[in-house]
């Protein structure tokens, strides 16, 4: 509800650095923003920076929205396990992808509900809360697949995580049309306010009839529904569940997608569309790593230090100094120290 | 001061300013030896920035701390310590882990040839608590033994190190009957060893039980120094809530209010408020009084359904109401103006507008989001109104003082347009303007039909704004007055628990 402009400036940090990092994966692979269409499909590191970063953001919506509350879910890399063995499982027993799809969604829709409930109800402190499924989880996504890599043949469900919509791949679609209805949805209802309300201050939000309890619960159900999605193409892609490796990890890389975004751990107010920059930034660092030829041994710690810069950059001290040297500069609208509280409407 | 006595310690012209705020304006102290001196008032009054200021955890902005005629100005505790100056807090300072004897002597135990004699340490630990009457194993660990017993250590430790001015820092407040018998035993000993002790406490009865002379501050002001021998508790209570006394008469417009909106009946809830019943009209402000811990807080709160009562039940218009939270409670048109803004009132970084529909759009539900065409309307509105001074409503309110702060959350209960609006300690830490303007505003609310119920430590306020008072001690409801029974005197009587009883 801030100024027209206020949405670029918020985001003005991440466009700033993912444009940054997209030219470093120009230096070390000139062809990079070469864009062809074949067969059907549009083919290009660019399409495939969107492609591969599918899982991490949509990750990223439902991390975005615990964040926003003051929680955080480290079980969504679990959940993806659960939910693409779900998935496998239901073809691999003759039943449609429209039935797999389904099915892992309510997987992980219960699994987000048990998340919700163990914060929201139980009042277990949301790190440990959600600890307990990330651990548990991949022992429960080894049950369904029964302890092997359960493949699969189902063009439809196949298509979820390889094919395309209008030669743009699935994965894109899918985790652009959710960003944005997820975007839409909290903010054009009242949604959005509420959740930044609990995330800033839970006591005086139920003081003033915030149900906190029920909104928290849904935060962590739109989480674990992202998570299934996510899983489901990962599932997709290799065509198999594998429970022991399918979102390993990535959890980490969700909650750092939105932290890149600026949005604070501390909770309040929030913006998916810069956590989903925040996931394409991190999927850009990975193709340049790989486009620059590097030998693998060198890629995590290379990521780290690129990861460990931007952050760098965000800090509120630094953007302090650029405050102090804009302010200087005589610039008459400086932006104000802390881009972490900046509004996303 | 004219004493026969030299002071101990005298303290002058004790000035502290906090940014926006000045906690101490030319505080007088003076301690007598083999006395112990109460240190009384409000919450927020300036008794702890006093002891902070005396002990040199504060650096005084202005005055001087005399020591038996010497000036000091102690740069640390440690350096008080030195001084003679200790300190006890209700919080016992000490390490549990430990026993009590290495407590006692922690980083100056007795050696022997640089080593740690144990021996020795027990032994003069042991004599050392014996003068206190205290007979226990020095050797047990500290957490062994009562809170009682490990305040006594503390106060033992304090004083073996310093040794003149002793400052008790409400040290009975987690203690039962028996305790705190113990620990005036230990405070009767060290007086009659010539000691002066500071005594702070909420307990008036403690107070005449143990002190010899009181002194009172009032929002940073000394209001009065009193020998407690020949005066009463009701004039201890004066001087701690009252402002101007002598304007308490009023005319009283408005009456007795309309038909009944609200009867409350035995709600309570154990070991927080004993039950208790009332009636609220319509167009009436009903003023909880009372001192600090009486239950003004908890009333509101379990009216408002903040907090679940375990007993009794309100109902609305002769209608039972089921208020398992404040959901409940603002879908029956109340609304709570809670004490602590910071904590459960404002939501910091959300902007002034955004906190000011908050509550009207929880209401509503999520589906449907107040149009941003109203949300204008309705804080623009109320920002007039009540003239909620911020450079922009896209401010986060954090960023407020104190008194539009306040302001703002008034709006945010004004907008849900309540008809029963509670008021906990509205005026607290606000500027003297929207004081005024909140206490105009009640009255404004009152006439327009508005039942209010406000709990407030200024007695004064009450005595403006109420049409009924109900006084609060001890977590009970000791009296209701009514009309031209509402002076300040009354108030004070009731609270001060004299053998008054008003019809």
């Amino acid at each position: 509800m801030a100024a027209p402009h206020a949405p670029l400036r918020r985001l003005a940090p991440q466009i700033i650095i993912l444009a940054a990092v997209l030219a470093l994966n120009l230096a070390v692979f000139p062809d990079f923003f070469r864009i062809e269409f074949q067969n059907g499909r549009l083919f290009g590191n660019l399409i495939d920076v969107l492609n591969r970063g599918a899982p991490t953001a949509l990750l990223a919506i439902g991390m975005t929205l615990v964040i926003a509350t003051r929680g955080i879910d480290l079980s969504v890399g679990a959940v993806m396990a659960i939910a693409g063995a779900v998935a496998a499982k239901i073809v691999v027993d003759g039943h449609g992808w429209g039935t797999a799809l389904l099915g892992a969604l309510a997987a992980g829709g219960a699994c987000g509900l048990w998340n919700g409930v163990l914060v929201a109800w139980l009042r277990i402190q949301p790190i440990v809360a959600t600890l307990v499924l990330m651990v548990a989880g991949r022992g429960v996504a080894q049950l369904v697949t029964e302890g092997t890599i359960l493949t699969f043949l189902n063009e439809g469900l196949i298509h979820l995580g390889a094919g395309t919509i209008l030669g743009m791949p699935t994965p894109v679609v899918i985790w652009i049309a959710l960003g944005a209805g997820v975007t839409w949805a909290v903010r054009r209802t009242a949604l959005g306010l509420l959740i930044e309300a609990i995330g800033i201050n839970e006591s005086a939000s139920r003081l003033a009839g915030i149900n906190a309890k029920v909104l928290l619960t849904c935060v962590y159900l739109v989480s674990g529904l992202c998570a299934a999605l996510a899983g489901v193409i990962v599932a997709a892609d290799i065509k198999g569940a594998d429970a022991n490796n399918a979102g390993l990890w990535l959890e980490l890389d969700a909650i750092l997608a939105v932290v890149i975004g600026g949005n604070s751990l501390l909770g309040g107010r929030f913006s998916i569309t810069a956590s989903l920059l925040g996931a394409l930034i991190i999927q850009s660092v990975n193709s340049a790593i790989l486009l620059s030829g590097m030998p693998p041994e060198f890629n995590l710690v290379i990521k780290a230090l690129i990861i460990l810069v931007i952050l760098v950059i965000q800090s509120p001290r630094i953007g302090h100094w650029l405050y102090i040297l804009r302010a200087s500069g005589g610039d008459p609208a400086p932006r104000r120290k802390t881009p972490v509280k900046e509004t996303a409407r | 001061m004219t004493d026969p006595v030299r002071p101990v310690l005298h303290a002058r012209g004790i000035t502290k300013f906090f940014p926006g705020a000045i906690a101490l304006a030319d505080v007088e102290l003076a301690l007598h030896p083999g006395e112990v001196h109460a240190l009384l008032g409000e919450n927020g009054a300036g008794k702890s920035t006093l002891i902070k200021c005396l002990t040199g955890a504060y650096a005084c902005d202005g005055g001087v701390v005399e020591l038996d005629g010497q000036l000091v100005d102690p740069g640390s505790t440690q350096e008080s310590q030195k001084l003679g100056i200790g300190t006890v807090y209700q919080e016992v300072n000490l390490l549990p882990n430990l026993t009590v004897a290495e407590n006692l002597f922690l980083g100056r135990q007795p050696t022997r040839w640089g080593m740690i004699s144990r021996r020795r340490m027990a032994a003069e630990a042991a004599e050392v608590l014996a003068g206190y009457g205290l007979d226990i194993d020095v050797r047990e660990p500290l957490s062994h033994y009562s809170v009682a017993v490990q305040q006594v250590v503390a106060i033992a430790r304090a004083v073996e190190m310093s040794g003149r001015v002793l400052i008790l820092d409400e040290p009975t407040a987690s203690l039962d009957q028996g305790e705190v018998e113990l620990v005036f035993d230990v405070i009767r000993r060290l007086k009659a060893r010539g000691l002066a002790i500071v005594f702070i406490t909420h307990f008036l009865d403690q107070v005449f039980a143990i002190c010899d002379r009181a002194t009172v501050l009032r929002n940073g002001h000394v209001v009065g120094t009193r020998a407690l021998a020949d005066c009463a508790p009701r004039d201890i209570v004066h001087l701690m809530l009252g402002r101007q006394l002598e304007s308490e008469v009023r005319e009283r417009h408005g009456g007795q209010g309309g038909e009944v909106l609200a009867e409350i009946d035995g709600l309570g809830r154990r070991g927080m408020i004993e039950p208790f019943s009332m009636r609220i009209r319509q167009g009436e402000v009903i003023g909880l009084a009372g001192l600090l811990g009486a239950g003004r807080t908890e009333t509101a709160n379990l009216i408002f359904g903040a907090v679940q009562a375990d007993q009794g039940g309100v109902r609305l218009r002769g209608r039972a109401l089921s208020l398992k939270g404040p959901r409940d409670a603002i879908a029956a048109r109340f609304a709570l103006c809670p004490e602590d803004r910071k904590t459960d009132g404002i939501i910091g970084d959300l902007s002034v507008r955004d906190n000011i529909i908050l509550a009207l759009q929880a209401r509503q539900g999520w589906a449907r989001p107040i149009p941003r065409a109203k949300v204008e309307e309705i804080a623009q509105g109320y920002v007039r109104a009540l003239d909620i001074r911020a450079a922009s409503l896209d401010m986060p309110i954090r960023l407020l003082s104190g008194g539009n702060q306040q302001k703002a959350l008034l709006a945010r209960w004004l907008a849900t347009e309540p008809e029963l609006l509670i008021l906990d300690e509205p005026t607290r830490g606000i500027d003297v303007g929207a004081h005024a303007e909140i206490i105009q505003l009640i009255e404004r609310l009152r006439e327009e039909g508005m039942s209010l119920i406000v709990a407030s430590s200024e007695i004064e306020e009450l005595v403006a704004y109420s049409t009924r008072v109900i006084v609060l001690r001890d977590r009970v409801q000791v009296a209701e007055l009514e009309g031209g029974e509402i002076t300040a005197g009354n108030i004070v009587r009731a609270i001060a628990d004299e053998d008054r009883e008003v019809a």
